[in-house]
């Protein structure tokens, strides 16, 4: 038996409801990717310092978040945020703190990956630049400001880039507390019209269309520092 | 924080007979199912697919490409979505129909394998291409200049370097296998991060059961990268020393 698709439920009205799902998607990939690079980029330079015991908490810090499922890591902070806004805040149990609880789940745990990548750009700079950083009188801090990041995250933004578009993808995850983002919206959309079916396909399209044209552009990028 | 801490909670029953713990080890090991069948669907799938990406065939290396492209952008629960609702509608004759009388569990199942299999074989296709392509250019013509066809090129003198120089790369990938199955929880699976939340639902010890969940999943990674070194060590490439 062929199935009968009926696309009729995408229209000018469910457009509009995708389109701030989507909204919602972007704001979470957006936060997480600047929250991320931020916390990434201090852990990185915790690994790579003199000191043994900051080495250790940030590789202990990478290696949790890598080991377990960004699913678990999104279920231990809808757990644990709302308790700490509560208790710290005195903020009342009643206020949705749904969309924090994420962004500071995404936050962390794209910190973890952006943190790895970030300390291989490090480490991928020539020993020369800092000994001519330290040689011109620079102190660390500087070296590390003004020669050494800038060099390394240009090195790395292509993988930057390649792993923001995953966090794009991973955040339709935030479908398990029904925050409604793009893909909650269609999900919940279909199954109201009884159109699952079209609608999930489109979902998929239209995940596809960006994430393809993204990762297109990072390649296109790739080849010209490249050259 | 008030909070009553009581991690004997495991050993209390949640059913005549049955424990949480009980539970969380039903949980783990559907966790390990999912992983290890899909792991075996992206290894078969994705080793050809990686070859043919690097076939000089365009046709067969493009269709190879297109498959790995559709299936890294749409992410992974839609796709799963995808196997789970829609699959069985779209299928040709009879097959839909069968699946959906399927009882349910199976159903949840073959779609979380299918599903997990085909993107870790996109995956894994990445990584065999990039090992056959590491390779020096002059293996493949010499083998072919001593009158091997191109199959045995890659039998005898390509894969078996390609697919050993490969084993770091896909020791992540195999990791990656068993957390990407946490989102089988979502379809309704009891796996390892379902009972998780089950468990926090029937207790009310949610920081006991996520730690016990984190646990296991640490127990399972751990696993997963040690049997993969003990393959690395036993298949090592002499002369040809990788990372380290």
């Amino acid at each position: 038996m062929a199935y009968h698709f009926d696309f009729s439920t995408i229209n000018t009205n469910t457009i509009g409801i995708l389109g701030e799902g989507m909204l919602v998607s972007l704001k979470i990939t957006a936060v997480a990717i600047v929250v991320g690079i931020l916390l990434g980029t201090a852990i990185a330079l915790l690994n790579l310092s003199s000191s043994r015991i900051l080495t250790r908490l940030a590789q202990f810090y990478v290696n949790t978040f890598r080991s377990i499922p960004l699913l678990l890591v999104l279920l231990w902070f809808f757990l644990i945020v709302p308790q700490v806004l509560q208790s710290v805040f005195g903020l009342s149990p009643a206020v949705d703190v749904r969309m924090a609880s994420a962004l500071v789940a995404f936050s962390m745990f794209q910190a973890a990956y952006f943190a790895e990548i970030i300390r291989a750009g490090i480490l991928s700079i020539p020993r020369g630049q800092y000994h001519a950083a330290l040689a011109l009188g620079m102190t660390r801090g500087q070296m590390m400001r003004l020669i050494i990041l800038p060099q390394a995250l240009r090195n790395m933004l292509p993988l930057l880039l390649t792993q923001s578009i995953g966090l794009f993808q991973d955040t339709a995850l935030v479908y398990v507390s029904a925050i409604s983002d793009f893909f909650g919206r269609a999900y919940g959309i279909g199954e109201r019209d009884g159109h699952i079916v079209e609608m999930l396909l489109f979902a998929g399209a239209v995940y596809f269309v960006i994430c393809f044209s993204a990762s297109t552009l990072v390649k296109i990028y790739q080849g010209k520092i490249a050259s | 924080m008030n909070y009553i801490w009581n991690w004997s909670v495991f050993f209390d029953e949640a059913l005549p007979g049955v424990t949480y713990f009980d539970w969380l080890l039903s949980g783990l090991k559907l966790t390990v199912t999912i992983g290890l069948s899909a792991w075996l669907i992206g290894l078969v799938l994705g080793g050809a697919l990686g070859v043919m990406r690097t076939l000089p065939n365009r046709l067969l290396a493009g269709l190879a490409s297109a498959y790995v492209e559709v299936f890294r952008n749409i992410p992974l629960l839609v796709q799963l979505f995808i196997w789970y609702f829609v699959a069985p509608e779209l299928l040709p004759g009879d097959l839909g129909t069968q699946i959906k009388a399927m009882n349910p569990f199976m159903q949840q199942f073959v779609a979380a394998v299918v599903c997990l299999g085909l993107y870790t074989a996109s995956r894994i296709c990445e990584q065999v291409r990039a090992g056959i392509q590491a390779l020096p250019k002059g293996q493949q013509m010499a083998g072919l200049a001593l009158g091997f066809t191109l199959p045995q090129t890659y039998r005898y003198v390509l894969l078996p370097v390609a697919l050993r120089i490969i084993i770091p790369p896909l020791t992540s990938e195999f990791m990656m296998v068993f957390k990407n199955s946490a989102v089988a929880s979502i379809i309704g699976l009891l796996e390892l991060a379902a009972q998780g939340r089950q468990l926090v639902d029937y207790t009310a010890q949610p920081y006991e059961s996520f730690t016990a969940v984190t646990v296991l999943y640490l127990i399972i990674n751990m696993s997963a990268l040690y049997v993969m070194r003990w393959i690395e060590t036993r298949t090592r490439v002499p002369g040809f020393l990788g990372k380290h």
